[in-house]
């Protein structure tokens, strides 16, 4: 069951992606800019070209000197849905993480638990945020438990897969040295599960943060998704347009940062199964 | 799978009686092993010969207390392959080498002294010094992927050998390398042998193979896997390979050809 999930999740390309030849240092680092920059450039003169009306879509000058001007107003808000994300990636993925250790020592437990996590999955998660805000009133506790449910369930998945993805052989050599479960799972399991971990853990960054603002827009005085509610209201696109590149901030330094602890952790081929 | 056997010889490593290995597949039951009588001489060389299905891996892995046979006892060592196993008598050499890729050739060596009771092991081989005997002096701190095949594999001889095991099994050690490695890697076996005096079982699927390491090879029948002969290879010891171009050479691996054309 919980391979043929994890097929649909969009994680296992990314494993397959490593297998191709990285390109040059120089073409790797400043053909992403110079794509973002020429869309940058393509949208400004768009806008120019067309004369578009800045309550329509504001031109990128627009939204970089909102970005300058309305600078505290934004990182106010930011600290929220920050903390939110953070508090959501952690408690939804660490979930996960023991969850998945469970099921792959105790196969009872995930064919009893398994269904409710595919259940809970299933609900859209702009439809549970107003039963939580219900339910947990409108302080940081139901930002972070949408963040942390939108984390959970790639994870679980993944990390599950990732704990099985050791070969007979492998599983053969600690049995002839007589080694513990214990000592399987610490030797060989938890570091054949890390390439998928950091997979899943990159998807939930993006996740968590989408989980944080969307759980703001329901009923909150702060944060970004605060933000975005009253800037639409106001047709103030330059500073929503401005809150949208906070937010994918948060999200791309955050990717970063997984990233980073990948590279610092895995430096073994994760293509060559152990 | 109790105790010794009637007529137990120290000059005897393993015996086999009678053993039998039966599968339930979904096609079935399958018969790995029938009625399997055989013995191994303490410190000899022997190849397990057969056709695919013949049970030569079941075998290795009911010796190696991977697998419990459904019939019959087995003897290592005057114990049962339980206490051979955890008493670290025993060395495996799996086909694909099976490294920890996260772990270095040093760390991946000496794992038998992490795990399973092993540090409790005080005679054991010095890793450095297995590693300069395998020909990878130097590489310690290499990953497996940076190694190539042969290399790989000589890493999982030296981590079978660090707890000085009076048996290696060895599962098509060499089956997934190129010939001109696999040849090399076959002088490097019997030099390793010579040094150690270690029992091997040796299973591969290559007759010259069989024929240029083998003090004897068993071939075995498949459908179900049994016995078929156990050859004896009267070459001179120690070998080299210029015995690969002597007449009794292609002789031996003629009647063996023969001998695996009726299996």
């Amino acid at each position: 069951m919980a391979s043929t999930l994890a097929t649909s999740d969009p994680v296992a390309p990314t494993l397959g992606r490593q297998r191709r030849r990285k390109p040059h240092p120089l073409r790797r680092v400043v053909l992403p800019f110079v794509g973002v920059a020429v869309l940058i450039a393509l949208w400004q003169l768009v806008c120019v070209v067309f004369d578009v009306p800045t309550y329509i879509i504001p031109r990128p000058t627009d939204v970089f000197s909102t970005l300058t001007s309305e600078r505290s107003l934004i990182l106010t808000h930011l600290q929220p849905t920050l903390l939110e994300t953070i508090a959501g990636f952690l408690i939804g993925n660490g979930v996960a993480v023991v969850l998945a250790i469970l099921f792959v020592h105790w196969r009872s437990a995930e064919r009893a638990l398994m269904p409710v996590a595919i259940f809970i999955r299933t609900i859209p998660i702009v439809a549970i945020a107003p039963v939580l805000v219900i339910m947990l009133g409108n302080g940081y506790a139901p930002k972070i438990v949408i963040a942390a449910l939108i984390s959970f369930f790639p994870t679980l998945v993944n990390m599950v897969k990732g704990l099985d993805a050791v070969d007979r052989q492998a599983m053969e050599l600690m049995k002839v040295l007589s080694a513990s479960r214990r000592e399987t799972f610490f030797k060989v399991r938890m570091y054949a599960s890390l390439p998928y971990l950091y997979a899943s853990l990159k998807i939930a960054t993006g996740n968590a943060v989408i989980g944080a603002i969307v759980a703001e827009w329901i009923g909150s005085q702060k944060g970004l998704g605060y933000l975005i509610i009253q800037s639409t209201y106001n047709y103030d696109t330059p500073l929503l347009y401005s809150v949208m590149v906070a937010a994918s901030l948060i999200a791309v330094v955050f990717y970063a940062l997984v990233e980073i602890a990948e590279r610092l952790t895995v430096k073994w081929n994760p293509e060559e199964t152990p | 799978m109790t105790t010794l056997i009637d007529g137990h010889t120290q000059t005897d490593a393993i015996r086999l009686a009678d053993v039998s290995m039966t599968f339930d597949s979904d096609r079935g039951r399958v018969t790995a092993l029938d009625g399997v009588n055989v013995e191994f001489a303490r410190g000899g060389f022997t190849s397990l010969l057969g056709p695919s299905g013949c049970g030569k891996s079941t075998l290795l892995r009911v010796v190696a207390d991977l697998l419990q046979p459904t019939g019959g006892q087995i003897d290592m060592l005057g114990q049962t392959p339980h206490a051979a196993r955890t008493g670290r008598k025993l060395g495996f050499v799996f086909q694909d080498a099976a490294l920890l890729p996260w772990r270095s050739v040093i760390d991946n060596v000496v794992l038998p002294l992490k795990v399973g009771g092993g540090a409790s092991i005080s005679d054991h081989a010095d890793p450095h010094e297995l590693l300069e005997m395998v020909g990878l002096a130097g590489r310690e701190s290499a990953l497996p992927h940076e190694l190539s095949g042969g290399q790989r594999q000589r890493v999982s001889i030296a981590r079978a050998l660090i707890c000085k095991p009076q048996v290696l099994l060895m599962d098509e050690p060499f089956g997934a390398l190129d010939e001109i490695t696999r040849d090399r890697m076959n002088d490097e076996l019997l030099r390793i042998w010579a040094a150690t005096g270690t029992t091997i079982l040796f299973v591969t699927h290559s007759i010259p193979e069989a024929v240029y390491l083998s003090q004897q090879v068993l071939v075995l029948a498949s459908r179900p896997g049994r016995v078929k002969e156990m050859v004896p290879i009267d070459l001179p010891q120690p070998r080299d390979r210029s015995v690969r171009d002597t007449a009794e050479f292609t002789a031996a691996a003629g009647y063996l050809r023969r001998v695996l054309e009726e299996c």
